[in-house]
């Protein structure tokens, strides 16, 4: 079979050909009026950041030799060529790297304690009434906002320096991101078994127990799981306002200017990460097959 | 219509018993879980010195301090931090753009359907994973010992750990193109470059829009951080005004972020829904 394309009449297609041509004029002129207001944004970004490209290029030679001389030791060799020089510290690093570990994970568990409770009024369908959703939601909302460095500021002040600190900060952020993430998967929860055990006369919280709990465990405890990978990175840079865990050694390097130790600590925290998003992705799609991966 | 039957449960038990009994390792697992997890808090507790008696002292602390922070007043400072919230902005716009640019080329690297040999790609991922590994604040503070303090150290923090995200992010979206636009391309007799150009790029540039204008949003958070350690912004003068215990600065400011992040969030909204229509951006 033969297909033939016919070609309309020259007046016909001057029409449609003008008209194409107008919208494609329209489209691009959308666009760069888009990209002119983006570029004049971005200029007055620049002005508004102090950026100065004469510092940019006189220093970025800076910026390179700066790799250079973090994988250098004080006797002038590469760091790999003298492993044990140069994680000169790691008793000391694994034992700060240890309790960054545990700042997250109590950070994380008393976090998604807290949004666990508070999930089922932030919800649409399980909440008891509207004033406390909005209540609920607002106070999730603020603590998931500001962000944890800032609460981690203020409550090495009101806790004193150290861990406890960090961790409370830790808990607060958590408590706000999944007390979200949480109420959502609740509001996507099927309402047929709450209404069953509603009609068997059973309470606001055995409704909750035993018809929404069980259809949304599982789906906790993959963001929890998530929730304590992002935990360690965050972690790992409380110290650097005195809230214990790794940072405090690494911001004492990098003002100090222990150039050797700067790579050996960051190294330490890369590999950690690693290890921890590897191990807990591999975990959650142990428990919960291949969908919950995100 | 038939009676249910009346069943006895021995009977039953007798006939499933698949159903009645579980492995003790089944049934034993969910609890020696839960025992484990809470071993690990307690041990947590007390290795970062967790006490009753500090916590109530913060706690009561921690509410003088919320009562001086009420009602939150800038003082004379406003235009200074009216000025630090601009820089914040502008940090987190530039720094966004900056690493967006730098990441795109090095993500078609990092694409499994634009650069075949994984010899090639490893070390590209690998190299991208790295940066993102270490964090922003980081980089901040190794940005700071190269160009010195101030906003710029912020740009380029920002600018360095976004080219990490977008490269993985970009190369994903690479990843997910259809093939039949550059096989399109391809048979009427077009070079690689072309097949990019306009068998790849119409697909993705939404995309990657989307994911900027997404980062542009988070970014202006991280900004707000980045400042605690010297590298501008308003997280500088936060950081300052809680050290002199100044409270209601501190709660004034701390509004000034919020309303600040809620204002680029509805902005950044209404650009993607613009941009890509009513689809969900990850």
């Amino acid at each position: 079979m033969t297909t033939a394309v016919s070609i309309l009449p020259e007046q016909q297609l001057a029409v449609l050909n003008a008209a194409y041509r107008q919208a494609v004029a329209r489209r691009r002129l959308r666009l760069l009026l888009g990209a002119v207001i983006f570029a004049a944004a971005l200029v007055l970004a620049a002005i508004g950041a102090e950026v100065n490209l004469r510092t940019l290029f006189t220093y970025f030679g800076n910026f390179l030799s700066y790799f250079d001389r973090i994988l250098t030791l004080d006797n002038g060799q590469r760091v790999w060529t003298d492993v044990g020089e140069w994680l000169w510290g790691w008793r000391k690093w694994l034992k700060m790297l240890g309790e960054t570990l545990l700042i997250s994970y109590v950070g994380t568990l008393i976090g998604a304690t807290l949004a666990f409770c508070l999930n089922f009024f932030a919800a649409e369908n399980t909440s008891p009434a509207p004033w406390l959703r909005f209540v609920v939601r607002r106070l999730l909302e603020f603590a998931r906002t500001v962000p944890g460095i800032v609460f981690a500021l203020v409550f090495v002040i009101a806790f004193g320096l150290g861990p406890m600190a960090g961790v409370l900060a830790i808990a607060i952020h958590s408590t706000g991101a999944l007390g979200k993430l949480f109420s959502e998967i609740v509001e996507n929860a099927d309402m047929k078994p709450v209404e069953g055990i509603r009609s068997t006369g059973a309470s606001w919280l055995s409704c909750m127990r035993f018809a929404v709990v069980p259809q949304v465990t599982a789906g906790y405890a993959s963001y929890a799981l998530l929730r304590f990978e992002i935990n360690v990175r965050e972690a790992s840079v409380m110290g650097f306002v005195g809230a214990g865990g790794i940072g405090q050694e690494l911001v004492v390097a990098i003002r100090k200017f222990y150039y050797s130790d700067v790579s050996a600590i960051l190294l330490t925290i890369v590999v950690t990460v690693f290890i921890i998003d590897i191990a807990t992705g591999w975990l959650r799609g142990h428990l919960f097959g291949k969908e919950a991966r995100t | 219509m038939t009676k249910p039957q009346e069943v006895d449960a021995a009977q039953m038990r007798a006939r499933y018993p698949e159903v009645f009994e579980r492995p003790a390792s089944a049934r034993l697992a969910t609890p020696a879980m839960i025992v484990a997890a809470f071993a690990i808090f307690t041990y947590g507790l007390v290795d970062l010195d967790f006490s009753p008696s500090r916590f109530f002292a913060g706690l009561s602390q921690l509410g003088w301090i919320s009562l001086m922070m009420i009602p939150p007043d800038p003082g004379s400072s406003l235009p200074i931090y009216l000025k630090a919230l601009g820089e914040t902005l502008s940090i987190a716009l530039l720094g966004t753009t900056l690493g967006a640019l730098f990441a795109l080329p090095v993500s078609l690297l990092a694409a499994r359907n634009i650069v075949p040999s994984s010899i090639l790609r490893f070390p590209v991922r690998r190299f991208l994973d790295s940066i993102r590994g270490v964090d922003t604040l980081i980089w901040a503070l190794v940005w700071i010992n190269v160009v010195g303090l101030g906003p710029f150290a912020g740009v380029l923090a920002i600018a360095v750990s976004d080219f990490g995200a977008f490269g993985k992010l970009f190369s994903e979206a690479f990843e997910g193109a259809d093939r039949k636009q550059v096989e399109g391309i391809r048979a009427s007799g077009g070079s690689a470059l072309h097949e990019i150009r306009f068998g790849l790029m119409p697909q993705v540039l939404p995309v990657i829009a989307g994911q900027v204008l997404y980062y542009i949003e988070s970014n202006t958070r991280s900004a707000t951080i980045i400042g605690i350690v010297g590298a501008g912004g308003i997280g500088l003068q936060l950081a300052e005004q809680i050290r002199v215990l100044e409270w209601q600065k501190v709660s004034f400011l701390i509004l000034m972020i919020l309303v600040a992040v809620a204002a680029i969030d509805f902005i950044s909204g209404k650009l993607r829904f613009a941009i890509i229509g009513r689809r969900a951006v990850a």
